[in-house]
């Protein structure tokens, strides 16, 4: 039985625990404000909230329902709009959208009025930047969204009285969310949850790639749900190493207070990452295992030098670099059976500089054209150590092992760093396809490599540096 | 005398909304849109052993179906039936401008999502799955993708269409400049967050009532008639809203909704067809990409003397709205300028993509963007910023258009300098010059755009509405039109015409469904022009009314009816508050056996238009605007920001100022979205790339302008405007063309090297690219 508690109301369903989380509330609960717009994450029409209790409080992220299985809602507390309404008047999200004129056909605003109740109940600082991130991941077609931008302005100054960590009481009190919310937390407590036996099938964590893939098959084959496994979760720091297990989330770097320590830029970074809800749901393991030559957080991880752990079914674990991991395209080293269980890397120290680019169509919620990522150690305008890796230029997430070895021990100079492109460009065989031509990706792959060093060292290069132009 | 005078009074004062109810009406759809109670078509509660469809569509561009095999798709269970051109008891044909469109594929297929088949099945995931076990085999045949493919081989939808104005050939021998050049406009997926679909279930008799997501339900009832070979009123067609429509769901809508209707027709039971959004990009059409080229001559004072433009339209495998849509190319082919000799040509053009139809603008866009790129590349070569020449250009009072109607009430020099003195272009000129002379990195660019385009549809014939107002017993209100609500207000603005005339709060007021039973043989929701028609229709029939009402007060209390007034729901008389309220009042007409309800007809007057001269007087009047659009190029990432779009805008009189301005901002980011990131692509086989939301992007919130600020400018209005206010639902996306020009200006101020292109959406893999080019 999956055992959860859907708005006010406790769920003990024996449904496929691999259907969407979306078909269970539309069409066998019959919650029709959680609407279907592409069934793949993009578009945020059927965004729901997840309550996780956590230490007895209950956290709530948003995510979009369509990519993710019925059988991740359990032990949770699912909320879609329904569960926000209150009885005979519009919530403080509802009446920002309405009366700022932020809800043209209506078909998206379910899931613009969701997230941002997500806002209201989560832990981020209540300010407008992060009202617009919890917004990240909704599309609407109508309005051109300056309307939705007044409607957060409104939510934010509305919540100005309101401290970071979410205060349910006042949230009430003050008309965000219905009343039940006083009782969730007791009520997940009590939940009879039984960790459920999982059944042999293909290995589904956030879902947010395999459902985008193959939902139809996933709806009615068994699928081994891995996002509860508790071996598999937490970010640690030992002795500057940092282990992260491969079901966290983006979202649980984004919120991790030391690695923002670490990586200064590290929000900005996730940001193009995805969307605020993708990244509550992507698990790292999963971006990893999926192989993709434009894997966002693979092209981090690669040039972070990381090394990979793998355990097998009798818990007996392996270790290699991450950079050998991939053999070909969507071929990499794990066996049947096996799973990824974390991911170690070297924390930058204060003479090294860490830096993550990514150009697409759309700066935001899109699949890069070409990323790429640096981390190199700095002693007096000399790089003693460079990691370079690019994705969308070859069959595999590329650690760009020549011109990270032609940067050893070089000086950080413009000459450097062109000769160092000359390098880069023989080690990529971009192709050309729906995110640009060959062409195109060769010189964005170049841009992208200078862009690193513009960015990290703002008072010593600027573009003119490196291209020459009339 | 004295009543007539009254009257007219009354009349102006029943044609103007307060200016208090203007500024602070809502959307008053938007308190079920919020909770998530709206109802779309999936929403709608289904009836017991509903079944569900989806539809079996070509895997090839263009080809002779050889074989296909049905038997083991129906033998998976749970498979009901599968539906084929075979099972169609009237016509195969759904063409609606041009019979060249069947409803399923018989012997060959043009299209890559040319439906062939219809699986209906207990579940939706069913009838997908049976959709994989059908065995297709296709002699394949050459495949035409783009426009100038299909001119070389003579391919073409109809004859071409030209309009001219005084003689070219001779201006041209006057010009002291002349250029020419290519340009080319993609085309653009529709992305109403709702994807197309329809729910159909059979009432008695053979009656079947539609479900459906369409502009145009009278579109779907006739082609469903037409398909089942039945009579128009054994079908009823009902909408209640859509989730985006944008012309992608004006003639494209039918298709599904008959589909389901013929597998109702069969099977006796409810039948539901929603595509999933892969299933509609592949299938339903776009705005049409356009290849077009142009000559323009000037004179040594910048005056555009002459113009030629011969604008490809790749239509697709069959007509749909296209030959309308080219027509509407020529209308809007110089723009806001005025240019004595004009000739323009337009070829529909037939391919292997699927049928491009409507989408807002409709073929106005792509016409606007040769002429500003035929300016821009006069400017470059004279030296002088196209604000120059476009200045010089502008259209004035009593100036003609190349069609023949004579502008009137022009305010196209009015926004234009209206947008320069209150913007101050010169400063935010002068900025970009400062900002570009002092950042390597990075460079701005600045375009202006101005806009003009005509309101009605330009088939004359359909510029016509109907709208039933019944008044019931306890005075609450219902209002039944040929208006369908898609997000652009248009029932907020029924409610606030009648709750004008009758002097009632806005809640005793109901739009009802949009229903073929109730308001027949109707125009779809387009053109811009749907509150006007239905508004204007909606006013006649409350009037009326309030005609009939005072009737029955001035026999009740005696008094003349130029005294009465209806006022916060009570009757006045002489200014003067009595005691009959509105309550009683409907109750005592209801007494004396008065009608409380009305049916209205309205046509546009004025109107014409001669297909054999090509000319006429098409529009019932114009919308006019400017706007001033400035981007910011990362240099070294080839990406771009938007920094400002600041809009000059003529609503004329605008009667929801929150709602227009909600249109103004929605179309700018639609047409910004057509310049810039949206990318439609297919292969050479005619497959198309951007199948998915994952590779076609439209904006998001954080690639729209960061500051839109829109200015109403001071017009009168205009009569034939619903109380005034102009029509406001496609004109503003034109603004977005200035996006693309704001790009270049930007790219040329990095490498004064590159070469002017015209060949939109400028994605960031254009704008890199260009940025290092000849370099």
């Amino acid at each position: 039985m999956i055992t959860f508690i859907l708005n006010n109301k406790t769920i003990r369903t024996s449904e496929h625990s691999g259907m969407t989380l979306l078909d269970f509330v539309r069409y066998e609960q019959r919650l029709t404000g959680t609407k279907i717009g592409c069934r793949e994450g993009d578009c945020g029409a059927c965004t729901v909230l997840v309550g996780t209790l956590e230490n007895g409080h209950v956290n709530y992220q948003s995510i979009t329902s369509c990519i993710s299985p019925l059988g991740n809602a359990h032990g949770k507390h699912i909320v879609t709009v329904e569960g926000t309404n209150l009885q005979n008047e519009l919530t403080i999200a509802q009446e920002a959208m309405k009366a700022n004129y932020a809800t043209q056909c209506g078909f998206c605003t379910p899931g613009f009025v969701v997230a941002f109740t997500g806002f209201a109940l989560s832990n981020s600082e209540k300010n407008y930047s992060n009202a617009l991130d919890a917004i990240s991941g909704n599309i609407c077609r109508c309005t051109g969204y300056k309307s939705i931008e007044k409607a957060a302005h409104q939510m934010v100054s509305n919540l100005k009285e309101h401290k970071t960590q979410p205060n349910f009481d006042w949230l009430i009190k003050n008309g965000f969310v219905p009343d039940y919310f006083s009782t969730i937390t007791k009520r997940l407590q009590d939940l009879e949850v039984k960790d459920r036996e999982q059944p042999k099938g293909k290995y589904v964590a956030g879902g947010t790639d395999l459902y985008v893939q193959q939902a139809d098959h996933l709806a009615d084959n068994s699928v081994h749900l891995i996002a509860e496994k508790n071996y598999l979760k937490g970010i640690s720091i030992n002795d500057n190493v940092c282990k992260v297990g491969t079901n966290s989330t983006v979202s649980d770097l984004w919120n991790h207070s030391q690695l923002n320590m670490y990586f200064p830029r590290l929000k900005a970074h996730l940001k193009l990452v995805s969307s605020e809800q993708i990244r509550n749901m992507a698990s790292l393991g999963g971006n990893l295992v999926n192989a993709s030559p434009i894997g966002d957080m693979t092209i981090f991880f690669l040039a972070l030098n990381s090394d990979i752990t793998i355990t097998d079914k009798n818990q007996k674990e392996r270790s290699l670099p991450l950079k050998n991991f991939y053999q070909g395209y969507k071929t990499f080293d794990l066996k049947d059976g096996e799973l990824l269980k974390d991911i170690s890397f070297t924390l930058p120290v204060s003479q090294s500089v860490f830096n993550f680019e990514k150009v697409c169509k759309r700066t935001h919620l899109d699949i890069a054209s070409v990323n790429s990522a640096i981390h190199m150690h700095i002693a007096d305008d000399c790089i003693s150590k460079a990691h370079v890796s690019i994705g969308g230029v070859a069959a595999i997430p590329k650690y760009l092992h020549n011109t990270s070895k032609f940067l050893n021990g070089k000086s950080l100079t413009p000459e450097t760093i062109i000769e160092a492109n000359d390098v880069l460009q023989n080690e990529i065989a971009p192709i050309s396809d729906v995110r640009g031509s060959s062409d195109y990706k060769r010189l964005l792959a170049r841009q992208l490599f200078f862009a690193h060093f513009i960015t990290l060292f703002p008072k010593q290069f600027t573009l003119n540096d490196f291209v020459q132009h009339a | 005398m004295h009543k007539h005078k009254s009257n007219n009074i009354l009349d102006s004062k029943l044609d103007t909304v307060s200016i208090s109810i203007k500024q602070s009406i809502k959307n008053m759809d938007s308190y079920t849109h919020v909770r998530g109670e709206s109802l779309y078509v999936d929403d709608v509660n289904v009836r017991q052993g509903t079944f569900h469809a989806v539809v079996f569509d070509s895997p090839k561009a263009h080809g002779k179906i050889k074989h296909i095999d049905y038997t083991k798709a129906e033998a998976l269970e749970g498979v009901k039936r599968i539906f084929t051109y075979k099972d169609v008891p009237g016509k195969n044909q759904i063409g609606g401008i041009i019979p060249d469109e069947p409803l399923f594929a018989e012997k060959e297929v043009h299209f890559w999502g040319m439906p062939i088949a219809l699986i209906v099945a207990e579940t939706e995931l069913i009838a997908r799955k049976a959709r994989q076990l059908i065995d297709i085999e296709i002699e394949e045949l050459p495949v035409i993708t783009t426009a100038k493919q299909a001119k070389a081989k003579g391919s073409f939808i109809n004859a071409p269409r030209s309009f001219s104005l005084g003689d070219t050939q001779k201006a041209f021998k006057d010009c002291d400049y002349i250029f020419e050049g290519e340009t080319f406009s993609n085309g653009q997926e529709h992305l109403y967050i709702e994807s197309q679909g329809a729910y159909a279930e059979p009432l008695e008799n053979g009656t079947i009532k539609i479900t459906s997501s369409t502009q145009g339900p009278t579109a779907v009832q006739k082609t469903t008639a037409q398909v089942l070979g039945v009579a128009m009123h054994k079908i009823e067609v009902d909408v209640t809203r859509l989730g985006g429509g944008f012309g992608g769901k004006e003639d494209q809508a039918t298709p599904w909704a008959v589909m389901a209707a013929l597998a109702t027709y069969h099977l006796n039971q409810s039948v539901k067809l929603i595509l999933n959004r892969h299933d509609d990009l592949r299938m339903t059409g776009k705005r049409h990409p356009y290849e077009s080229t142009y000559k323009i001559g000037l004179s040594k004072d910048l005056k555009i003397l002459a113009y030629e433009a011969e604008f490809l339209q790749n239509s697709g495998a069959a007509a749909d709205l296209s030959p309308a849509i080219a027509e509407r190319t020529l209308f809007h082919a110089t723009n806001s300028y005025f240019v004595p000799h004009v000739k323009t040509t337009v070829i529909s053009c037939k391919t292997n993509l699927p049928p491009n139809t409507a989408f807002r603008g409709f073929g106005g866009p792509q016409g606007m963007f040769v002429i500003e790129s035929a300016i821009a590349k006069a400017a470059s070569e004279i030296g002088v910023t196209a604000r120059v020449i476009q200045e010089a250009n502008l259209l004035d009072e009593n100036d003609a258009f190349s069609y023949g109607q004579i502008a009137k009430k022009v305010e196209a020099k009015n926004t234009w300098d209206s947008a320069k003195s209150i913007y101050n272009i010169n400063t935010l000129e002068k900025e970009v010059e400062d900002f570009n002379a002092n950042n390597s990195n990075f460079k701005k660019g600045l375009a202006v755009m101005p806009i003009t385009f005509g309101i009605s549809f330009t088939n004359t014939p359909m510029n016509h509405a109907r709208a039933l107002v019944h008044i019931y017993l306890d005075g609450s209100i219902g209002i039944s039109t040929a208006a369908v609500e898609m997000g652009q207000g248009v029932n907020t603005k029924m409610m606030q015409i009648a709750s004008n005339v009758f002097s009632v709060p806005i809640e005793h007021i109901k739009i009802e469904t949009t229903n073929t039973t109730r308001v027949a043989n109707t125009s779809p929701s387009a053109a811009s022009s749907t509150a006007d028609l239905n508004g204007k229709a909606t006013l006649k029939a409350c009037k009326a009314l309030l005609e009939r009402l005072k009737t029955v007060v001035s026999e009740e209390l005696n008094v003349s009816e130029d005294t009465i007034e209806l006022k916060d729901e009570f009757v006045y008389i002489n200014n003067k508050k009595s005691n009959l309220s509105w309550t009683e009042l409907i109750s005592k007409t209801m007494l004396k056996r008065v009608a409380l309800t009305e049916n209205a007809h309205y046509a546009t007057p004025e109107i014409h238009f001669d297909k054999t001269k090509e000319k006429g007087h098409p529009f019932a009047y114009h919308v006019y605007g400017t706007a001033i659009i400035t981007t910011t190029v990362d240099c070294t990432r080839g990406t771009y920001e938007f920094d400002s779009v600041k809009i000059v805008h003529d609503y004329g009189k605008s009667m929801s100022e929150g709602i227009d301005l909600g249109q103004v901002e929605g179309a700018l980011a639609q047409g910004i979205g057509w310049m810039t990131m949206e990318d439609i692509a297919y292969n050479e086989e005619g497959r198309l790339l951007s199948n998915a939301l994952s590779t076609y992007k439209i904006p998001d919130l954080f690639s729209v302008p960061k500051n839109v600020e829109v200015i109403p400018v001071e017009t009168t209005g205009h009569e034939l405007a619903i109380l005034k206010s102009k029509a406001v639902g496609e004109p503003p996306l034109m603004y977005g063309i200035g996006a693309y020009f704001a790009l270049q200006n930007a790219i040329k101020a990095f490498n004064p090297n590159y070469d002017l292109k015209f060949h939109a959406p400028m994605t960031p893999e254009k704008v890199l690219m260009s940025l290092y080019e000849n370099n």
